[in-house]
């Protein structure tokens, strides 16, 4: 198993440019993010469970649509979808500003 | 050759607008048959609550109507309108209404409620072309569009005055699924993104949402079974659940649900699913095939122990709460009829009869297989959505009458792809192997004339069988004269010009809303049925003696009570004959009061003649359907509709007979105030009366 880790990790180091080693930051970033506010809800308690639920869903969609655009600005993905890098990159932007509106009802 | 100066796909082009053009102007006009002849006013007994609601909201604004709360409702416990309607149907009628007004148009808003529903009509026929566009090709779609169109499944709950939450929750349907398939067959976020905004209009409107949010991880949950997991799956799902169900806890009737019940939880796990089969590929491509059996083995046991600690320990605190009782019936068949009556007593809830399907689906219902077999044949990812789609929609739709509403788009779109094949297969110009001219001509002759047969049928229906009103009825006399039965609108205003506004109308749960809506006095309880004990307290008080009855009724502060009457009319949807559910329903909460065994005579005949039962005759519903009905029919006195002898003699002490329509099919009666020197009333009518 640990061959197996450490030929990732090779295989990371070596193959994967700066952009996306830029998103894969970021997506890590939005995980602990999440992780933190679930510690928390779990440690101190669920009220107001609307706050925790908006906080939470949102650092996770932050993760998901990081990912979207991730395997979008792949070129080994590129021959999947039609779009272009940049065409990715505003989606990415659209999710976001739903998101926002989505939140900022929630958070209450 | 140029038409119009247009290239041959321009006129294509202008073709098909023409085309869905048409398509709409047919689907709102084959709707309008109830406002031609009778007027244009709310149907049935749910679109009456819309419809109050919508007046509230645009008279008082959308701050004051998302949090309102009624006392007038449910006497006297109240109900939170805010927080317990799907506010979808009422925001779209209000932005109508208030764009229109700010144009200067000064549309009545009852105007714009009874004809929103023919509007969404065309928008969803519109819908079902581009879902029929999305799976195979703009033929297969302008067929979808124009199945959709009439199909007599869907009119039956989107006719001019059905303002029901139906009427745009199908339109929302339609447009949802056909963002995602797009979403899923581009891999784009922006469609996922749209999808999920419409899922969200979607939750707004109508309760059948759980069928989309259940279907799609379903389908999701399918493709990644048959190995033909795609980025664009991830793409597409992740972003559209991560959107979707944060959008759909916006609405305070759904709340929290999609964190804690078990409808919600099949989203969930998908989500999480693909997610690990994300990852999984992500490793699969990057190391040699024998580590990634290793990383996969240990991968898998990591999770299933991970995963089977948490289901535990949440079964154990009953966190994951289980299926509630109205889809749970759509499982265990029995299950309502036993536990929960009300949701057994409703007709459109009982399991549909063959017939049914032909005379909602006609000539489509044997072109559906045909299509699922064209979709076997082709099996793209949105291929495998049909099928599942097509699958759940016939087990739910021969489960319950209702949900054939929910077939009849999937039947369409499938009808249109087997249409569409063999019009592709007969007419086209290329001289294929072997089939001659004459059996092409006729195999098109014979599919036109079904199809135009399919048109004709879904109008005669239309017209015949979906156009009442419900609350105004119709009837030929013996010369073939038309005459109007408008009892019930009668009665309602009686009730309005006649009666103090505080003052409480006792009627059983069918009526409430359209009391509450046309009489504007407070109910005790209406078609919301949520709280099952005052229902059963209300059936206690139709199916007890009379001192009983009044001492109840008082003790509810009732001032009125309205029964529905139909022996004269020969009208069998009258409370005599729902009698017998009131009495289940109060069985189940008062066992030791009401039994449903007393109420059927010695021979076990439900008899309300001389021969009833002592419960039956001494009932408060019998008494105050039969009183003074005797005088009015002379001696050959007859029910029509229970085709027996009326009993010889009715006596009423306890309530007068405040009013009686003209055919005696409402009947309301006034609580007697308390005697004023303290005796019994029927010691009271002895003591006048000698």
């Amino acid at each position: 198993m640990s061959a197996v880790l450490s030929a990732l990790v090779h295989d990371y180091a070596a193959h994967t440019p700066l952009r996306l080693r830029a998103i894969d930051a970021y997506m890590a970033f939005c995980a602990v993010i999440a992780l933190v506010q679930l510690v928390y809800c779990v440690l101190v308690g669920s009220f107001p469970y609307n706050a925790f639920l908006a906080g939470f869903g949102s650092a996770a969609a932050c993760f998901v649509f990081a990912a979207a655009l991730r395997i979008k600005s792949d070129e080994r993905n590129a021959h999947q979808f039609s779009g272009s890098p940049e065409g990715a990159f505003a989606e990415f932007v659209f999710c976001h500003i739903v998101l926002h509106f989505i939140v900022a009802n929630f958070l209450g | 050759m140029k038409v119009l100066g247009l290239s041959a796909v321009d006129q294509t082009r202008l073709l098909r607008i023409c085309i869905l053009g048409l398509i709409s102007i047919v689907a709102i006009g084959s709707r309008l048959y109830s406002v031609l002849r009778f007027e244009s006013v709310i149907h049935e007994f749910d679109p009456w609550f819309n419809y109050r609601t919508t007046k509230y909201l645009v008279h008082h604004g959308f701050e004051k109507f998302w949090n309102w709360f009624d006392e007038s409702a449910w006497y006297p416990l109240g109900r939170v309108v805010g927080g317990t309607l799907y506010p979808g149907i009422m925001v779209t009628s209000a932005a109508i209404y208030n764009a229109l007004h700010a144009l200067n148009i000064p549309v009545d808003i009852r105007n714009v409620c009874v004809f929103l529903a023919p509007g969404f009509s065309a928008l969803t026929a519109i819908a079902t072309y581009q879902l029929g566009k999305e799976v195979k090709n703009e033929t297969a779609g302008l067929l979808a569009a124009a199945f959709m169109g009439v199909a007599p499944g869907y009119i039956s709950r989107s006719v001019a005055g059905s303002y029901d939450n139906e009427g745009i929750a199908i339109f929302l349907l339609v447009l949802t699924f056909w963002l995602w398939l797009r979403a899923v067959r581009v891999g784009s976020a922006m469609s996922a993104a749209v999808c999920a905004l419409s899922y969200f209009y979607m939750v707004s409107a109508w309760g059948g949402y759980v069928f989309i949010i259940n279907l799609i991880p379903l389908h999701v949950c399918v493709l990644l079974a048959m190995g033909r997991f795609s980025n664009r799956l991830y793409v597409a799902y992740s972003t559209f659940y991560a959107l979707g169900t944060l959008a759909s806890m916006q609405i305070p009737f759904v709340g929290f649900q999609p964190t804690f019940t078990s409808e919600h939880m099949a989203a969930l796990g998908a989500f999480g699913l693909i997610q690990v089969v994300a990852a999984a590929y992500y490793v699969r491509a990057r190391v040699t095939a024998v580590q990634f059996r290793t990383f996969v083995a240990c991968a898998a046991v990591l999770v299933a122990a991970l995963l089977a600690c948490v289901l535990v320990v949440l079964s154990m605190r009953g966190a994951v709460a289980p299926w509630t009782g109205r889809f749970y019936s759509l499982w265990d068949t029995a299950y309502a009829k036993v536990h929960i009556p009300i949701i057994a007593s409703v007709s459109e809830h009982q399991p549909t009869a063959w017939p049914n399907f032909f005379f909602d689906l006609n000539v489509l219902i044997w072109l559906f297989p045909a299509g699922i077999y064209f979709s076997f044949r082709e099996l793209s990812d949105n291929h495998v959505f049909l099928i599942l789609y097509s699958v759940f929609a016939a087990y739910f739709a021969g489960v319950m009458v209702r949900l054939i509403l929910t077939l009849t788009p999937i039947v369409c779109v499938l009808a249109g792809v087997a249409v569409a094949n063999v019009f592709e297969a007969y007419l086209s110009h290329s001289p294929g192997p072997g089939v001659a001219q004459v059996p092409r001509a006729a195999i098109m002759g014979a599919m036109l004339f079904l199809l135009c047969s399919f048109q004709w049928h879904s109008s005669w229906i239309t017209s015949t069988a979906y156009s009442s009103p419900s609350v105004v009825l119709a009837s030929r006399g013996p010369d073939g004269s038309h005459h109007i039965i408008d009892d019930f609108r009668e009665a309602y205003y009686w009730l309005r010009r006649n009666t103090e506004p505080h003052e409480r109308v006792l009627s059983w749960w069918d009526y409430g809303y359209q009391l509450a809506g046309m009489a504007d006095r407070p109910t005790l309880v209406d078609n919301n049925t949520w709280n099952n004990t005052h229902i059963a307290t209300v059936g206690r008080i139709m199916a007890s003696d009379e001192d009983t009855a009044y001492d109840l009724a008082r003790r509810h502060d009732v001032d009125y009570v309205l029964v529905v009457f139909g022996a004269m009319l020969g009208y069998s949807g009258d409370d005599i004959n729902k009698f017998l559910w009131m009495i289940r329903i109060a069985q189940g909460v008062y066992p030791n009061d009401v039994r449903e065994q007393d109420f059927f005579n010695s021979a076990g005949e439900y008899a309300i003649g001389d021969t009833a039962s002592k419960a039956m005759r001494e009932s408060l519903l019998h008494k105050l359907c039969y009183y003074r009905f005797g005088d009015v029919m002379g001696a050959q006195a007859f029910d029509r509709v229970r085709k027996q002898r009326l009993p010889s003699s009715v006596t009423l002490h306890n309530f007068e007979e405040a009013y009686t329509t003209e055919n005696w099919m409402v009947r309301i009666y006034r609580v007697k105030d308390l005697d004023n020197l303290g005796r019994s009333h029927k010691n009271a009518a002895q003591f006048d009366s000698t």
